[in-house]
């Protein structure tokens, strides 16, 4: 029995430490970096990544917009093959003005998830690009767009990653628009792409 | 702003209402990626499924709903699966537009009485090193591992990865 109670105890303790991560995470990075508007806009910076369209990607390729990007990697088992799904649901709403919206997926997880890798992940969805680079310059980017993102250690050894779940929309001449939350409410999510797309 | 949730969305749940429920479920027209219900000593485990994964896609989740009728508490202590290296349970929540998960290495509890759901955006089992793709229209065999209803054999349909969450309108539209 005291085993059992000492199991519980644990179990309860984890479920506590997810609310306190959360809890860490927002006020000691995330709200400070959201709050940090003194340094570059969204997307700026010297970051140099590849595309799984054989492209670079770094800010200049946001000009050629407008643009949606999502940070997140393949070892996730919910929240970024969900946020696919739902960029597929938004191209198909929008139709054909769909092909005026490029769509990246920037790995958080360089370490694992190729350029290749991930151009096979993302190529479910039409015209998604995947894009990978050094760990140094993911880093990098991560800062331009405020991205949070940390590897949390599991007990095989392995680990999965926190992350910032929310895609940011940029207008054509790469000026940052809207974020899209996780599970947004489709119909604000379509008034913010119409208006992104109709201006 | 700090805003929870998503994690464990424990509802109680009473012995009549389950019988309620049960003659629902039993009205209700079958689908094709529905689990049977399966009940073990005094949990009774329903609406299993998982996601076909993406091309490459390493991990995936499963998800249940786990009603403990009893009056003692239980204990969800392991998961396993053939189609995984590793199984483990995890605890995720959305945090202010950040992602975070834990994992419960001892596992969920089961209070007597209530009922715990894993579905997508909260709790899970979480498939790693995954031997292949799941494909939609497949099944998943998990066992679990009670503390006291002991192991329990259950199939997970695979269901097609569609857009999350919301309510769409346009279903029946495009």
């Amino acid at each position: 029995m005291a085993a059992t109670t000492q199991t519980k105890m644990r179990t309860a303790i984890a479920i506590g430490c997810l609310f306190a991560s959360a809890a860490l995470i927002w006020f000691a990075w995330v709200k400070p970096m959201l709050e940090d508007t003194s340094g570059v806009d969204f997307g700026r910076g010297d970051y140099i990544l590849q595309g799984s369209d054989g492209q670079p990607f770094t800010q200049q390729t946001l000009k050629n917009g407008p643009t949606a990007v999502f940070f997140g990697f393949t070892h996730c088992p919910d929240v970024c093959p969900t946020t696919l799904a739902d960029i597929a649901l938004w191209q198909d709403e929008l139709g054909p003005a769909a092909d005026n919206l490029q769509v990246y997926f920037v790995t958080v997880d360089p370490e694992r998830d190729t350029v290749d890798l991930l151009g096979d992940y993302v190529g479910w969805v039409d015209g998604v690009v995947g894009v990978s680079g050094s760990v140094a310059e993911i880093e990098k980017a991560k800062k331009a767009f405020r991205i949070f993102s940390r590897k949390v250690p599991l007990s095989d050894g392995g680990y999965s990653m926190d992350h910032s779940a929310y895609v940011m929309l940029f207008d054509k001449r790469g000026e940052f628009f809207e974020p899209i939350g996780y599970q947004e409410d489709l119909n604000r999510v379509m008034a913010k792409l119409n208006r992104l797309l109709g201006g | 702003m700090f805003r929870p949730f998503g994690l464990p969305k424990v509802k109680p749940m009473k012995t009549k209402m389950k019988l309620l429920a049960a003659l629902v479920a039993l009205g209700a027209p079958a689908m094709a990626d529905d689990m049977a219900p399966v009940t073990q000593d005094t949990l009774t485990l329903t609406d299993g499924y998982a996601y076909a994964t993406l091309p490459n896609q390493p991990v995936a989740g499963g998800f249940l709903t786990i009603a403990n009728g009893g009056e003692a508490d239980d204990h969800l202590v392991a998961a396993a699966s053939d189609i995984a290296g590793v199984t483990q349970i995890h605890a995720m929540m959305m945090d202010g537009g950040v992602m975070v998960m834990r994992e419960l290495a001892d596992g969920l509890p089961l209070p007597a009485g209530e009922t715990v759901v894993l579905q997508s955006g909260g709790l899970h089992l979480m498939f790693m090193q995954l031997n292949g793709p799941l494909v939609a229209g497949e099944t998943v065999a998990v066992t679990l591992r009670f503390e006291n209803a002991g192991e329990v054999a259950i199939d997970l349909p695979i269901r097609k990865k569609m857009a999350g969450g919301m309510d769409h309108s346009a279903t029946g539209g495009h």
